[in-house]
C-alpha cells in the first residue's frame, strides 16, 4: 500500500511535467488553428513546417551556432582544464572562480553585459556576436565537465609517455586525451544543449535578420504561436526521445554482457545522467 | 601537460568575462552628462524609489514561494525516487531530464493553452461539475511556471545526496530505538541538506531573474525584476540604471551563495544540477 502511494506520488509528478509536453503534440495534429479547439487530426502543420522561411532558417541558425559553438567550447574548454588542473595556488583558485561567473551569474547579468561589450567594441550585432556569446557561456561547462575525469587520472601516466619517447603534444593526444574522452563527450553535449535552449543571452547579442528558433517563438507567441511550431518541436522531442532510448538500451546490453563474465572497462556515456560529481 | 594550454582560455575569459563585469561596473557607476560621464551613485539611489522596491520585494516573493514549493514537491519525489518502490532508477532519473529537450519558451506557453478560460484544465473542470480555475495572467501562474520549468533543478541534486546515504546509518538508528519520524529528523534530513542547499540555490537563483515566465503567464502589466533590467536595456535605453539593478542582482545572489556555502561544509564542486 505504502508502495503504491509513493509510485502514484511520482506518477503525479510526471504527469505535472509531462502534461504541457502532452498538449503541445496533440495540437501539432490538430486541424485549427486556434489553440483549445479540436478540428480533427491532420498533418498539415507537419507540410506547412518545411515550407516555413522564417521556422526553417532559425532552425538552420539554431543548429548551426549550437554545433559550433559547442565545439569551440569544448576545444578551448578542454585545453583549459588540463591547464587548470596542473597549475596551482592562488592562480588556480582566481581562474576557477572567474570560471564560475557565468555559471552563478544569473543569465539576464551575462546578456546585458555581453551586449555591453559588443556594442562598446563596435562589433556588428548578428552571427559573430550570437556565436562568442555562445561559446563564452559554454566554456564553464565544458570545463566542470573535464576536471572530474583529469581528477581521476593517474598522475604518471603522462609521464611514462614521455620517458617512452613521446613528445609532449603527442603524449597529450594519444593518453591523456582518450582518457577523459567521456568527460570531453558530456561536455560537448552538454555544451550543444544548452546553445539549443538558450534564449536570454541570444535574445541580447542577435541582430537584425538573425533569429534562433527561442528568439522565433518569443516574437510569436504575442500573436500566438503557429502549430507549425509545435509540429517542429514534436519532431525535436520524437528524435531525442528515441536517440536516448537507443543508447539507454544499448548500454543495458553491454553491462548485462560484462555481468556475464566478458571483460572491457564500463562505458560511461553522456547520455547516462551520473549525477552527484558533475 | 603544460600549463600553456591554458593560455587561449585565458585571453577569452579576460575579453568575454571579466572585461564586460567592469563594463557593467562602468555603467552602474556613471550617469552620462554632457562632457562625457561622471561618477555617480545616482543610478542606486533610484533604486530604492519605492516603485522599484516593490518590483524587487515582488520577485523575493515570488521566487521564495517557488522555491519553497520546489522543495516541499522534490524533496518527497527525491525520497521515493532513492528508496526502493522502483527497480530502474536510470530511467527514472533521464524522464526528469527529458522534458527539458523541448524548448524552454514553447513548454511555458504550452500552459497557456492549459489554463485557458476554455483550456484542457478548465473543460475537465467543469465536466466535473467544479467551479472554474482563473489563474492565467496573476501571480500564481506566474508561481506555477516557475514550479514547472525549476522542479528538476529541485530533484536531481536532493535524490543525488539521499541515493548516496549509507542505509547502514540509517537501519542503526532504527536498532536504537528512533521511530522512522525520528530517524527522518534526526539522520537523513541532516545528511541530505548539502543536496538540499544546492536544489534551493539552483531554483531560487533563476527563479528571482527570469524575465520570460512572467512575460508569458504574468501578461504584460507583470513586472519582476528581470524584466525591469530588459526594459532598461531594449526599451527605456538607460544602460546605467539597468547595469546598477544588474550588480544589486549579483550582490544578492553572492550573499546568498556565502550563506549556502556555509551550511554546504565541505562539498568542494559546485553541482550544476
Amino acid at each position: 500500500m505504502v508502495r503504491f502511494l509513493k509510485r502514484s506520488y511520482i506518477y503525479l509528478v510526471f504527469a505535472f511535467l509531462y502534461m504541457p509536453i502532452a498538449v503541445l503534440m496533440v495540437y501539432s495534429f490538430n486541424d485549427s488553428r486556434s489553440r483549445g479547439v479540436w478540428g480533427g487530426f491532420t498533418l498539415r502543420w507537419y507540410v506547412e513546417l518545411f515550407q516555413d522561411r522564417t521556422i526553417m532558417s532559425s532552425l538552420y541558425s539554431t543548429l548551426f551556432i549550437g554545433a559550433t559553438a559547442a565545439v569551440i567550447a569544448t576545444i578551448i574548454g578542454t585545453l583549459a582544464a588540463i591547464g587548470i588542473h596542473n597549475s596551482k595556488g592562488i592562480q588556480k583558485k582566481l581562474i576557477m572562480n572567474v570560471t564560475y561567473l557565468p555559471v552563478l551569474n544569473p543569465e539576464i547579468v551575462t546578456a546585458i553585459s555581453l551586449m555591453i561589450l559588443f556594442v562598446f567594441a563596435k562589433v556588428r550585432f548578428g552571427y559573430l556576436t550570437l556565436l562568442l556569446a555562445h561559446i563564452t557561456f559554454n566554456i564553464p561547462y565544458v570545463i566542470l565537465s573535464v576536471l572530474p575525469k583529469l581528477r581521476q587520472l593517474n598522475k604518471h601516466l603522462y609521464e611514462a609517455a614521455l620517458d617512452l619517447g613521446c613528445t609532449p603534444a603527442g603524449a597529450l593526444w594519444k593518453v591523456i586525451v582518450p582518457e577523459i574522452m567521456p568527460g570531453i563527450i558530456t561536455g560537448l553535449l552538454l555544451a550543444f544543449t544548452l546553445s539549443i535552449d538558450d534564449f536570454v543571452i541570444s535574445f541580447f547579442t542577435t541582430g537584425s535578420g538573425v533569429s534562433t528558433l527561442s528568439i522565433t517563438i518569443y516574437s510569436m507567441a504575442r500573436q500566438g504561436i503557429k502549430p507549425t511550431l509545435n509540429a517542429l518541436s514534436t519532431i525535436m522531442f520524437t528524435f531525442v526521445l528515441v536517440l536516448l532510448i537507443i543508447v539507454n538500451v544499448r548500454q543495458a546490453r553491454e553491462e548485462r554482457k560484462e555481468r556475464s563474465g566478458k571483460n572491457g572497462s564500463k562505458k560511461i556515456s553522456p547520455y547516462r545522467t551520473e549525477f552527484g560529481d558533475a | 601537460m603544460k600549463r600553456s594550454s591554458l593560455f587561449p582560455y585565458l585571453i577569452w575569459m579576460i575579453l568575454f568575462i571579466v572585461v564586460p563585469m567592469f563594463l557593467v561596473l562602468y555603467y552602474a557607476f556613471t550617469i552620462p552628462t554632457e562632457a562625457g560621464s561622471t561618477w555617480s551613485l545616482e543610478n542606486f539611489a533610484r533604486f530604492f524609489e519605492p516603485v522599484y522596491l516593490k518590483v524587487l520585494g515582488r520577485s523575493l516573493r515570488l521566487a521564495l514561494i517557488s522555491t519553497g514549493i520546489c522543495l516541499l514537491l522534490g524533496y518527497p519525489a527525491a525520497m521515493v525516487m532513492a528508496g526502493n518502490a522502483f527497480s530502474r532508477k536510470n530511467v527514472l532519473l533521464l524522464l526528469f531530464v527529458v522534458p527539458m529537450w523541448m524548448n524552454f519558451l514553447l513548454r511555458t506557453y504550452a500552459w497557456l493553452t492549459l489554463l485557458e478560460r476554455n483550456g484542457a484544465i478548465n473543460v475537465l473542470l467543469t465536466s466535473l461539475n467544479l467551479p472554474r480555475l482563473q489563474i492565467l495572467y496573476t501571480n500564481s501562474a506566474v508561481v506555477l511556471g516557475m514550479v514547472y520549468n525549476f522542479l528538476p533543478f529541485m530533484v536531481l541534486p536532493i535524490y543525488s545526496v539521499l541515493s548516496k546515504i549509507d542505509k547502514g546509518v540509517v537501519e542503526a538508528a532504527g536498532d536504537l530505538g528512533a521511530n522512522p519520524f525520528r530517524v527522518f529528523t534526526k539522520v537523513v534530513l541532516p545528511l541530505s541538506l548539502p543536496g538540499v542547499v544546492s536544489g534551493v540555490t539552483m531554483v531560487f537563483m533563476p527563479a528571482l531573474t527570469t524575465f520570460v515566465i512572467s512575460r508569458l503567464l504574468g501578461g504584460g502589466q507583470f513586472t519582476l525584476i528581470g524584466n525591469l533590467i530588459e526594459q532598461q536595456f531594449l526599451v527605456v535605453d538607460n544602460w546605467g540604471f539597468g547595469s546598477a539593478i544588474s550588480v544589486v542582482m549579483i550582490v544578492l545572489i553572492l550573499l546568498s551563495m556565502a550563506i549556502m556555502s556555509f551550511f554546504e561544509g565541505e562539498e568542494k564542486d559546485v553541482a550544476l544540477w
